[in-house]
């Protein structure tokens, strides 16, 4: 028994693949995810290991706000110099040296634009000398107010020599700075850059001035222990003299949590290429499910006869699930070793994007390996058991005679699709109304995997009308009427494989229905709303916003025809021990007359240095009113208390809470991110825009734009957003193709006879494959068509939830829609080519004696 | 071996008072009319009548092949009507071999293979004995290792026979076994037939509509318009055609 199915299995290799071909592709994605993770985790790790390698014992103030990596940058708080005396007469330290270093030190390159990491950041530091891991490639350390050094692949990247002039952005000055530079340094090991990161060196004063704000403090204090003394007791001595209010580590705990805070980001990606990985597979099911389908219906008269010479149903549903299974084994093999090329190549683009990140050899972790089987097999296994389930039914007597498969009744199958779309749409109503009790997303995607495979299991009975409709216009001459008949003829078959390429143009149009609504209704909002005709702003390409110099905002006041400017400062603050983002605003008026912030109470249109605005979400899930006072803690200075002195309507374009611009000295980035712009009325925008232009002459990371240009730019993001889902997602489409290419060419197998008959009688060559490409096509704009209804249906759904979060336009792409219908025949056309061609070539008396 | 046993279970197969009815209203059509009949153990019976005598049904039923409307079919000890799957598996398994028209060998294994494939599926290892003197009757020695489309028709059928032997069914059906055959291979695979009841005790029932054929058997049972209409023992190619012959005539004047 074992050894039949093994070598009928054999037997159909190719069939085999083409079903195996969509588990590959899933298992693909699994242990691709896992091993570029993997790999880059421990690329990262050895960054950090590398940069704090020189530590033994590290000592930093604790901050005033914490930041997780999802919101953005932890900013140091700074150590006063003092305490790095303290630390040397702790006993065991052989030396501690107080070292500045901080985000936000950009270098202007010899092309006037300003060198972007893509994700690492761009430390300002001061120079403490060589060291094992420092080496100076050219040149010499900074020794006066004016001289830098920067790392050899930030100056390849930004084309600079030794003894050039540079320009540079600091954390604390968004005007260009001119420096010299006296040297490039690299790193042990003959490298250019640890992981990407971009490093300035100043004189220990201009880079506390520059990049933290304050003279005789540091960002941390490096201490390297005496002889025999270990670091974990050195660090435990050190703290101990120090008190509270420092974190002591050693350097290996350091590195450990640095390189824990990106691997939480990493996760999120792993997490994005599984969510892809599940698309694949869900598609993948259909196909398998298809494939064993008809290898069964194929086999009837095989199977009947084991059952007449005594196999029990247990024993074909077990030679069915072991096909399955062999199927799922050799695709899991291929797709965990396609998933390594994809893991390892990724990983390596990856680095190269990040400034040529030094990747550590590339791993296979046991998550990949156990996550790959596991994935393959059980989908196979479980997509096959229908069919096994059916292979058990089939009576012996059809051994001996040539039983036709009676058509069977759709009533089953409907009741079943209609009950399962009936749970999937309660799932998606409770998920999408707030009602699923914490499991939001869970319930969700539970609700659109029970709608998907309702409508499947529905699709036997829309496709009859549907796809008749559908034929209808290939009607015109004999070929094309033969394959919409045939694409009729097997409305279960014709479902299913219309079902695979469903889910996939399902997912891509809901996507870009949610979207396209969501760039629709921001526009719209920001269209209507903002007040302003110029606006000031960059393409953040790190974890730090561009800023620019403040002094640009008093300038432009002063320009004709210009009646409003406002500078925008945003930072993470604790505003009574609860984290939260704050703003302020240069001119506080422009609440009102830019962004069109209507008064709930108090008076929204100035502030004094001690009070604060809130939106009425704010004060509503805070209990503030005017007259509440606040305890406020900025990422630097001192805890202050505010007095809530007005209220506004909560929009899109609001902040939660506005402080007076005085505070923004103490913001982790404290220069405006964003400036707006108004003109008086009569003002031509083209003449204030050059001028405006000119005035950012030294602020070379933002440009300003009229503000159809800036909307445009900022829904730009969801674009870039949309073509990376719907890259993926066209993956789904292709196993779908290998679906509709699988079930024609069984069509044209199981109708060998037939088609010589057709020849026999006088079909051209060329009218076989028309009537084949007919069907395909028929099939494939079936799918597409429920596709882009179920996607509709489906991203109206979530838009319609999304309402109060201002998604309030439902914009549903006819375009894209159009698009994927034509799309779906191409897809057709190009499927049949293989069955088609097959089709012509049969020959005309074998067929029609085929048995 | 059946000395000892009664006339009951002599038969290797019975059928009492059979009806079988397909469809309903319109579209009913009675296929057996109440046929009661005993395949005796160790006899070679061929069941011969007329297109949609009924003759292959009234098979499919005795083998448990297909359910009965009214009455009762056993096969050896065991009845065969109300047995569910995994008894009428069981059936198939111990006491029941088929032969068919189109041969059914799995293309995908060797002849060898799919001689044994019964005994494979019930778990069972073969009687080096008895399967070396089945090889030996159908003659396929030098041929074990071949797959069914290096081989002839009849020795394709030869290989099918050898694997309804192979377990030693209580009884093998044989569904117009010759019907895909030369004449002359016809004649190897019903001399071999018939040989493996005289040798070996074997019990066959035979469904054809070739008086040939039906000539091997040791009685012809005629059937026509779902009831037994006639019975013929030791049979001639000659008798059976008359029979057959008056048989079409009454049913024209019937008609």
């Amino acid at each position: 028994m074992f050894r039949a199915t093994l070598k009928s299995l054999l037997a159909r290799k190719v069939r085999l693949i083409l079903s195996g071909l969509a588990v590959v592709l899933g298992v693909m994605f699994v242990s691709g995810a896992f091993v570029l993770t993997d790999t880059l985790g421990r690329s990262f790790d050895s960054v950090f290991a590398d940069g704090f390698s020189e530590i033994d014992v590290n000592v930093a103030a604790k901050p005033k706000v914490e930041v997780s990596e999802v919101q953005g940058e932890q900013t140091a708080n700074p150590v006063p110099a003092t305490v790095v005396d303290r630390v040397k007469q702790v006993p065991g330290v052989a030396s501690a040296t107080g070292i500045v270093n901080a985000d936000g030190a950009r270098v202007i390159g010899s092309n006037g634009k300003v060198v972007t990491s893509f994700g690492p950041p761009q430390l300002g530091e001061n120079w403490t000398g060589e060291s094992e891991l420092l080496q100076l490639r050219e040149g010499r350390g900074p020794q006066a107010e004016d001289e830098i050094v920067i790392n050899k692949s930030l100056a390849t990247a930004a084309k600079l020599q030794v003894g050039q002039k540079v320009g540079v952005l600091t954390a604390f000055e968004s005007k260009k700075r001119d420096f010299t530079l006296v040297g490039i340094l690299g790193y042990s090991g003959d490298r250019d850059s640890i992981g990407g990161v971009n490093e300035v060196f100043f004189t220990t004063p201009v880079a506390q001035r520059l990049m933290l704000g304050a003279p005789d403090a540091f960002s941390s204090i490096t201490v390297r222990a005496a002889d025999g003394v270990s670091d974990e007791t050195l660090r435990d001595d050190v703290a101990r003299t120090l008190g509270a209010q420092y974190e002591v580590k050693t350097g290996e705990q350091v590195a450990a949590d640095a390189a824990a805070s990106l691997k939480e980001g990493l996760s999120f990606f792993n997490k994005i290429l599984l969510g892809f990985a599940a698309v694949a597979l869900l598609v993948g099911t259909f196909l398998i499910l298809n494939t064993f389908s008809i290898i069964v219906a194929q086999r009837t008269r095989e199977l009947a006869l084991m059952r007449a010479i005594g196999a029990s149903g247990r024993q074909i549903i077990g030679s069915v699930v072991l096909e399955a299974i062999a199927v799922g084994l050799i695709a899991s093999v291929l797709g965990l070793a396609a998933g390594i090329g994809v893991g390892a190549l990724l990983a390596f683009l990856f680095g190269k994007l990040a400034g040529g990140l030094t990747l550590a050899g590339i791993g296979v972790p046991a998550a990949a390996v156990i996550g790959s089987f596991a994935v393959g097999l059980v989908i196979t296994v479980v997509a096959a058991l229908l069919p096994a389930l059916r292979a058990s039914r089939i009576p012996p007597i059809a051994a001996m005679q040539d039983v036709a498969t009676p058509d069977r009744p759709l009533t089953k199958i409907t009741v079943a699709g209609s009950v399962v779309t009936g749970i999937g749409a309660v799932l998606l109503f409770l998920g999408l109304s707030g009602n699923a009790g914490g499991q939001t997303l869970p319930t969700i995607l539970g609700g659109v995997l029970f709608a998907f495979i309702g409508v499947a299991l529905l699709t036997p009975l829309i496709s009859r009308p549907v796809v008749s409709l559908l034929g209808a216009i290939f009607s015109w001459s004999v070929p094309g009427k033969l394959g919409r008949l045939n694409s009729g003829r097997n409305p279960r078959r014709t479902a299913i494989t219309a079902a695979a390429l469903m889910v996939g143009i399902a997912l891509v149009t809901g996507v870009t229905v949610i979207l396209d609504s969501a760039k629709g209704s921001i526009s719209a909002l920001a269209d209507d709303t903002i007040k302003a005709e110029l606006v000031i702003s960059g393409v953040q390409g790190g974890p730090r916003p561009p800023s620019f110099d403040p002094g640009v905002l008093d300038r432009a006041k002063t320009l004709p025809g210009v009646q409003m400017v406002d500078g925008e400062y945003g930072d993470m603050a604790k505003l009574n021990g609860e984290s939260t983002w704050v703003a302020a605003s240069s001119d506080v008026a422009s609440l009102r007359q830019i962004f069109g912030a209507k008064p709930t109470a108090g008076d929204i249109d100035r502030l004094s240095p001690t009070q604060m605005l809130v939106s009425s979400d704010t004060a509503d899930s805070r209990g503030l009113s005017v007259g509440s006072t606040v305890n406020v803690q900025l990422t630097r200075g001192e805890a202050r208390t505010y007095t809530v002195s007005g209220i506004y309507e909560s929009s899109q374009l609001t902040n939660p809470v506005v402080l007076p611009v005085t505070a923004a000295k103490d913001f982790a980035i404290p220069q405006p991110i964003q400036g707006f712009i108004q003109l008086a009325p009569g003002t031509r925008v083209a003449d204030v825009q050059p001028q405006v232009e000119t005035l950012l002459a030294d602020s070379p990371e933002v440009s300003v734009a009229d503000r159809a240009e800036f909307i445009k730019q900022q829904t730009s993001q969801l674009d870039g957003l949309l073509t990376m889902i719907q890259i993926l997602l066209a993956l789904a489409i292709v196993i779908a193709v290998l679906g509709i290419i699988n079930t024609l060419a069984l069509s044209v197998l199981e109708r060998t006879r037939e088609l010589g008959l057709l020849r026999a009688i006088g079909l051209r060559r060329g009218q076989t494959m028309g009537m084949i490409t007919v069907e395909a096509v028929v099939i494939s704009v079936f799918g597409a068509l429920l596709g882009v209804v179920v996607g509709s249906g489906l991203g109206a759904a979530v838009v319609e939830a999304l309402k109060d979060e201002g998604i309030t336009d439902l914009i549903l792409p006819w375009g894209q829609m159009g698009v994927f219908l034509g799309l779906a025949a191409i897809i057709g056309v190009v499927a049949a080519v293989l069955p088609a061609v097959r089709a012509a070539r049969i020959n005309v008396l074998g067929a029609i004696a085929h048995d | 071996m059946t000395a000892t046993v009664g006339q009951q279970a002599q038969a290797a197969a019975r059928a009492n008072d059979v009806w079988k009815v397909y469809g309903s209203g319109e579209a009913q059509v009675i296929a057996l009319r109440g046929v009661s009949a005993e395949f005796e153990r160790g006899h070679f019976t061929a069941i011969m009548g007329p297109s949609g005598s009924g003759k292959s049904t009234l098979m499919h039923c005795l083998a448990g092949l297909d359910s009965v409307t009214r009455g009762t079919v056993a096969i050896g000890e065991t009845t065969v009507t109300g047995l569910g799957d995994s008894g009428l598996t069981k059936l198939r398994r111990d006491k029941v071999g088929f032969i068919f028209q189109q041969f059914n060998l799995l293309p995908t294994l060797t002849a060898k293979e799919n001689i044994l494939l019964p005994l494979s599926i019930a778990g069972r290892k073969p009687d080096p004995a008895w399967y070396d003197t089945v090889i030996d009757t159908v003659g396929l020695r030098d041929r074990l290792d071949h797959r069914p489309a290096q081989l002839s028709g009849g020795q394709q059928q030869r290989v099918a026979c050898a694997r309804a032997l192979v377990s030693r069914p209580e009884v093998i059906f044989a569904d117009e076994p010759t019907g895909n055959l030369d004449s002359r291979s016809g004649a190897e695979v019903l001399n071999f037939l018939r040989n493996s009841v005289r040798e070996h005790n074997q019990t066959i029932v035979m469904v054809t509509h070739d008086p040939t054929a039906a000539a091997y058997a040791d009685r012809v049972v005629f059937l026509a318009d779902g009831q037994i209409v006639s019975e013929l023992i030791e049979p001639t190619a000659d008798t059976v055609l008359d029979t057959m012959k008056k048989l079409d005539t009454s049913a024209e004047v019937g008609n």
